[in-house]
């Protein structure tokens, strides 16, 4: 187990937060879903036991952007885990949040008609084409737009309302909680944001830098930094981490070395090495919880569908206990110190921030 | 209705378009350099802020005053919206852009498409339009053309070109530093330990970005504020008589203070029939060429020619 430590403003994860909207004793609490990440069927089982209200899964192909080996779903244990989640009260997301590639349109559409027959509750989507043939072709199904659909603002919002019958907007991480609380007054569309997991710098959905190095992209491939590009390199006991053969890390002995995620790297500008991008932390919004409830926020969303079964079980546990806390009494709500370590222990690199959420860097 | 609607060319070439600025350069080299482009064979150029909304170095009405003395040379002009809206000020300027009348608008986020209202524009290259129901749509919306995703392959793109509606015009990315992602956070700031708000407009210092190399040395990324690049210059200058035929109707050059007037001489040698289509014969100061993207490999990797039919 590692020490939780800082985040970028020097502040502890755990220390009292600093959210800039209170919270008014007479709205009515509106208690947000909690989404959970299933990379598998035992995940599943872990997030409804954890006490998700929803989970999110896809197939396993480039139709949605968790597209690793050995994990995601057959159509067959989406049915299983469909009727678990039904049997508990639990909702099941289908994201089918990629964007669909010249000439074999017809993959995407399968996993669209296959979301609409195994039963899902909605699906996530980025692909406007791709929505319009859902919104043609299933209208009573439900549909979401994913993060990767980068609607940042509330114009984006209403067109794509307008042209689809969007049901749920999931807001990019790249807005501050004052952006967030502004738009939830601005529209009464229900929004889903990020509470904890693994965090993109870049606005979702328009980064091609994996591409860039590997071919391979979150838009054409359902893959960042992926696994088939990635080379470990051993000399003298300093480990070089590659994509493509191209150096994005290089670990110190006795350094603990980190997955090559290309905006996580360190590189070199005018002579000075570091974390250009971003360092490798994740994301850990728990303290803001009372202010998004305050908002409205429809869900809190999870992210980690690539991490283990465990992975979802813990991070589930404490969203779930911090959510009801933070319902029961928002203006005393703080977290407990062994939620955010436990979160700690979970975060890449053994640090969590609450990125643009709050901005340090403003 | 915009004066200047799109015009599909009328022989079997291309039309080279100016991508729009998308550095911080000061006032008097931006007009200095839209002063040279007037005199240059393109046929269309973007205009406009698109990248940081912080940058003031041109305020909206000066934007205007050079597209009205483009379009005085004949050039068709277009303007168009920031990428990445999130601030009070994108928005300001998205909406700014998309109500004025005069020119044709880029739409480079969802926002701006509502904000057309079915008035005629054009798609640009961070719309995501990877499949033809997805330009389908954009032309349903008053869509008239629009620039592919710069990651999209030579093969995607002509088999897109063939699927899509009747005259919608196509454009594609040829050369200069391809954008690759957009954030909150703004990479040049960093780098000098400055906040977002308080950055002291240091991309100003930056004419060309901000080149991060990795530990061997390799140019990998240039920073150029809330935008990353590649650090590759994209060279598919070899490829345009093959986009052509293939129905791509503007070809994208994108400014750099250095090399953009030599590629864009390069690229009207070609389709005069002066010059075999070929890599150009300039990059920005330093940069290495790319054009991996066009056979579906690594976008930063370079593709011998005989090796890189689509």
């Amino acid at each position: 187990m590692t020490a939780v430590t800082a985040d970028a403003t020097g502040r502890l994860p755990d220390s009292p937060p600093e959210t800039p909207y209170s919270t008014s004793e007479q709205r009515i609490i509106r208690r947000p879903q909690l989404v959970a990440p299933a990379g598998s069927l035992a995940a599943l089982r872990m997030a409804l036991q954890h006490g998700a209200d929803a989970v999110y899964l896809g197939l396993r192909d480039a139709t949605n952007a968790r597209n690793f080996g050995g994990l995601n779903f057959s159509e067959d244990d989406i049915r299983k885990g469909v009727a678990e989640a039904h049997a508990r009260g639990a909702e099941v997301l289908f994201a089918i949040n990629t964007f669909a590639q010249m000439g074999q349109v017809e993959r995407w559409h399968h996993a669209v008609d296959a979301a609409a027959g195994l039963g899902a509750d909605a699906v996530i989507m980025a692909d406007a084409g791709l929505i319009a043939y859902a919104a043609r072709r299933h209208p009573s199904l439900r549909i979401h737009l994913s993060v990767q659909g980068s609607a940042t603002h509330l114009d984006a919002i209403a067109l794509m309302r307008q042209q689809f019958g969007i049901r749920r907007v999931v807001l990019p991480r790249v807005l501050s909680v004052p952006q967030i609380a502004k738009l939830a007054r601005q529209t009464d569309m229900e929004l889903e944001v990020f509470g904890f997991g693994s965090l993109c710098v870049m606005a979702e959905g328009r980064c091609l830098l994996s591409s860039y190095a590997t071919g391979d992209s979150p838009n054409n491939k359902g893959v960042c930094s992926p696994a088939h590009a990635v080379r470990w390199d051993e000399h003298d006991g300093t480990m070089d981490a590659r994509l493509s053969g191209i150096l994005i890390d290089r670990y110190a002995p006795g350094e603990p070395a980190g997955y090559p995620t290309l905006c996580k790297g360190r590189f070199t500008v005018e002579g000075e090495r570091g974390y250009v991008l971003e360092e490798p932390t994740s994301l850990n919004a728990v303290s803001l919880l009372p202010a998004l409830i305050d908002m409205g926020i429809a869900a809190i969303k999870i992210e980690g569908r690539q991490r283990s079964p465990r992975y979802v079980a813990d991070v589930v546990g404490v969203l779930r206990a911090a959510i009801d806390d933070a319902c029961r009494d928002p203006k005393r709500f703080s977290p407990r110190q062994e939620w955010q370590a436990t979160l700690g222990r979970h975060a890449e690199g053994d640090q969590v921030t609450q990125g643009a959420y709050d901005r340090p860097w403003r | 209705m915009p004066t200047s609607l799109v015009f599909p060319p009328e022989r079997d070439d291309f039309r080279i378009a100016l991508g729009p600025l998308l550095y911080y350069w000061p006032h008097r080299s931006v007009l200095s350099f839209y002063a040279a482009v007037a005199d240059l064979p393109v046929d269309r150029v973007y205009l406009g802020e698109t990248v940081c909304t912080r940058r003031h170095e041109l305020r909206f009405a000066q934007w205007i005053e050079i597209a009205q003395m483009l379009r005085e040379t004949g050039k068709q002009v277009i303007l168009s919206t920031p990428v990445l809206v999130e601030s009070e000020s994108d928005i300001a300027v998205m909406r700014r852009v998309c109500a004025q009348d005069d020119f044709l608008v880029e739409a480079n986020d969802l926002g701006a498409v509502r904000c057309m209202e079915r008035r005629p524009f054009v798609g640009g290259p961070h719309l995501n339009v990877y499949h033809a129901d997805t330009l389908a749509w954009l032309g349903q919306l008053g869509a008239v053309g629009c620039t592919v995703p710069v990651e999209m392959d030579g093969r995607s793109m002509l088999s897109l070109s063939a699927a899509r509606p009747a005259g919608m015009t196509l454009e594609a990315m040829v050369w200069g530093r391809m954008p690759l992602a957009f954030s909150a956070r703004c990479f040049t700031a960093r780098h000098h330990r400055l906040r977002k708000d308080a950055c002291e407009f240091r991309c100003l210092e930056y004419p060309d970005g901000l080149v991060a190399n990795t530990g061997e040395g390799q140019a990998f990324f240039t920073l150029n504020g809330i935008q990353t690049q590649s650090a590759t210059c994209l060279d598919l200058c070899g490829e345009v008589s093959n986009m052509a035929v293939g129905g791509i109707d503007y070809v994208r050059v994108s400014p750099h203070a250095t090399g953009t007037f030599e590629a864009i001489a390069h690229l009207d040698a070609i389709r005069r029939g002066d010059s075999m289509a070929g890599p150009s014969p300039a990059m920005p100061a330093g940069a290495q060429p790319s054009n991996g993207y066009w056979t579906g490999a690594p976008g930063i990797q370079w593709i011998a020619q005989e090796h890189a039919e689509a």
